[in-house]
């Protein structure tokens, strides 16, 4: 049943949008986020709108699974909804109760809440949709480069994540095998009060951390014997090259959020 | 020069646990007492031994994972104790281990076999050459987009040994390569270990429980309690059963069943190994028996 879980999901393609630099992919889903934040009219959504509807087209990445990732986040959207029709008012007042008091304004910005975080969710999936986890390391690690200047180690983060993401299927198979012994041995996991459900899982958390710490020390054993020392001197197998592809998918996504910053300020 | 790998008079202890006062316990015993062997370039050698002789011990030596305390190790005649050559003789001496879900670092299979050549700094266009010579070696080459955890226990063993190949050394030292895999995935890894050494003349050290898997070597070291006890060609270690058993060692089933005969007072050269040879032998029995009534 854990095997269900898929973290950093990606599903592969040859679409134009699986097909860009990975860090060009970075770059853009950031200024959609931040001119989403920045913007605060209607227009600054449509044309963010527009953009995300077109990114989602071009990918080939069906609806059905945009909503898969939206569906986790309802209640938190339902929640901001309520809260900004709440606390956010104007004089126009649409209905009233007691100390309620619906207005105008408080609607408008429940719904823009709403479609701005709709759009924040669908843009960066679409990303990770898009981008295999190994590439988006890639891009991580080759974005910070800089920073390695102030000895930020740019290097060490790519490579536990990319450790990170290897090992993950293989601790949700051990964690599977350590649930079905310890319940052949008559411990009940999925059922009972939620204390008793969490003092479960310390038997089965432990062995998993021994088990962890075990092949923490295997693995860095092996990664000596294949000479690793850091990301001095490292090469790569695949070189991020960006090509006119590249710039010119860049080029579409500033003007898109340039348009949507505009128009924007015109509409003050 | 002929030699792979020379350990002369190898001493080695564990460094002992800190208790809980944070001061060292009692020196833990030698695990490895007095170990010296020759290992020439292109053979194929089995090391033998019961579980804690010190057989990983002793292959930690050959990468220089572990530093002798007494005696020196030489790989290709560079001393493992000179720390300058410590990358060259890991890059000639390649190493495979038990457990292929703890060796394999990345998410796909020629990203895994690319990462050696990637610390050594290799161009990026000559690893791209050698992951897929590497990948082709160990007959994994259609699989090479696939994640390790899609793979069987035999596949991501190749996969292990072809990241190892990727490096290009002369030797490669596998420890315990099959102990955890199926038959099948078992007689994958052996044929692969077999084709890289009579095929690109690598070196090869392999470490085994399994006795008919030590039976293909050129050579059969058994290693007790930190010492070789026994260090020959796999007729003239297998036909002595009862040192063998008296190790706490199994011997091939067919050398077994040999001796067993030659024991009862049957002429049957105990010195036998495969199951060609037994049956031949049983043969040469079974029609001497037939002309003698
Ligand atoms: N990290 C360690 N610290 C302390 N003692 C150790 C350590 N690793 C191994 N030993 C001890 O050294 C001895 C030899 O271990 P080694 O792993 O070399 O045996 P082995 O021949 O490979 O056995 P096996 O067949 O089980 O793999 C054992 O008695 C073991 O307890
Ligand atoms: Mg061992």
């Amino acid at each position: 049943m854990l095997k269900d879980i898929t973290i950093g999901q990606y599903f592969p393609g040859d679409s134009v949008i699986h097909r860009m630099d990975p860090r060009f992919k970075i770059v853009c889903t950031l200024l959609l986020i931040v001119t989403l934040f920045a913007g605060n009219s209607l227009w600054t959504l449509v044309i963010g709108g527009v953009f995300v509807l077109l990114v989602q087209i071009l990918s080939r990445i069906p609806g059905k699974l945009l909503w898969k990732s939206l569906r986790p986040i309802l209640p938190i959207l339902l929640f901001t909804a309520v809260l900004n029709l709440l606390f956010v008012g104007d004089d126009e007042v649409l209905w009233e109760w007691q100390f309620i008091k619906l207005t105008m304004g408080g609607l408008q910005m429940s719904v823009f809440m709403i479609v701005r975080i709709i759009l924040l969710i669908v843009g960066s999936s679409l990303l990770t949709y898009t981008t295999s986890p190994i590439l988006l390391t890639d891009a991580i690690e080759s974005l910070m480069s800089p920073l390695k200047g102030i000895k930020f180690p740019v290097h060490e983060m790519a490579m536990m994540m990319s450790i990170a993401l290897r090992f993950i299927p293989t601790l949700i198979e051990e964690t599977d095998k350590i649930m079905s012994a310890q319940k052949a041995r008559g411990a009940t996991l999925d059922s009972g009060k939620v204390m008793e459900r969490i003092r479960a899982l310390i038997p089965i958390l432990v062995p998993l951390f021994v088990s962890a710490f075990r092949r923490a020390e295997e693995l860095a054993t092996a990664m000596e014997c294949r000479c690793y020392r850091g990301g001095e001197g490292r090469t790569r197998l695949r070189q991020l090259k960006a090509g006119a592809r590249d710039y010119i998918g860049f080029a579409v996504s500033f003007l898109f959020m340039a348009g949507a910053v505009t128009v924007n300020i015109l509409s003050k | 020069m002929a030699e792979m790998i020379e350990a002369q008079h190898l001493v080695y202890r564990y460094p002992p646990e800190i208790g809980a006062d944070g001061k060292p316990g009692a020196p833990n015993p030698p695990t490895l007492r007095d170990v010296s062997l020759t290992i020439r370039k292109g053979s194929f050698t089995a090391v033998l031994g019961h579980n804690g002789s010190g057989k990983s011990t002793f292959a930690k030596h050959i990468n220089a994972i572990l530093l002798p305390e007494e005696g020196t190790m030489r790989v290709d005649g560079m001393d493992t104790a000179d720390e300058s050559c410590l990358f060259a003789i890991r890059q000639k001496a390649g190493m495979v281990f038990q457990n292929p879900d703890n060796q394999i670092v990345a998410t796909i299979v020629e990203e895994d076999v690319a990462f050696a050549p990637e610390n050594l700094g290799v161009e990026p266009k000559e690893i791209r050459r050698r992951v897929d010579e590497a990948l082709k070696a160990v007959g994994m080459y259609e699989y090479r987009n696939h994640a390790p955890s899609q793979l069987s226990g035999g596949q991501k063993q190749r996969v292990a040994i072809a990241g190892v190949i990727a490096m290009q050394p002369d030797c490669i030292v596998l420890d315990e390569p099959t102990a955890m895999l199926d038959p099948k995935g078992r007689q994958e890894v052996m044929e692969t270990i077999r084709r890289l050494n009579r095929e690109q003349g690598i070196t090869i050290v392999l470490i085994t429980h399994y006795m008919e898997e030590a039976a293909e070597a050129d050579r059969v070291v058994v290693i007790d309690s930190g010492e070789v006890v026994m260090d020959d060609t796999p007729p003239k270690v297998f036909s002595q059963v009862e040192k063998m058993k008296a190790l706490g060692l199994d011997v091939p089933q067919v050398t077994e069943l040999a001796w067993e005969l030659n024991q009862a007072g049957f002429a049957v050269s105990p010195e036998i190994i495969t199951e060609e040879e037994c049956l031949a032998a049983l043969r040469a029995l079974l029609s001497r028996a037939s002309c003698a009534e």
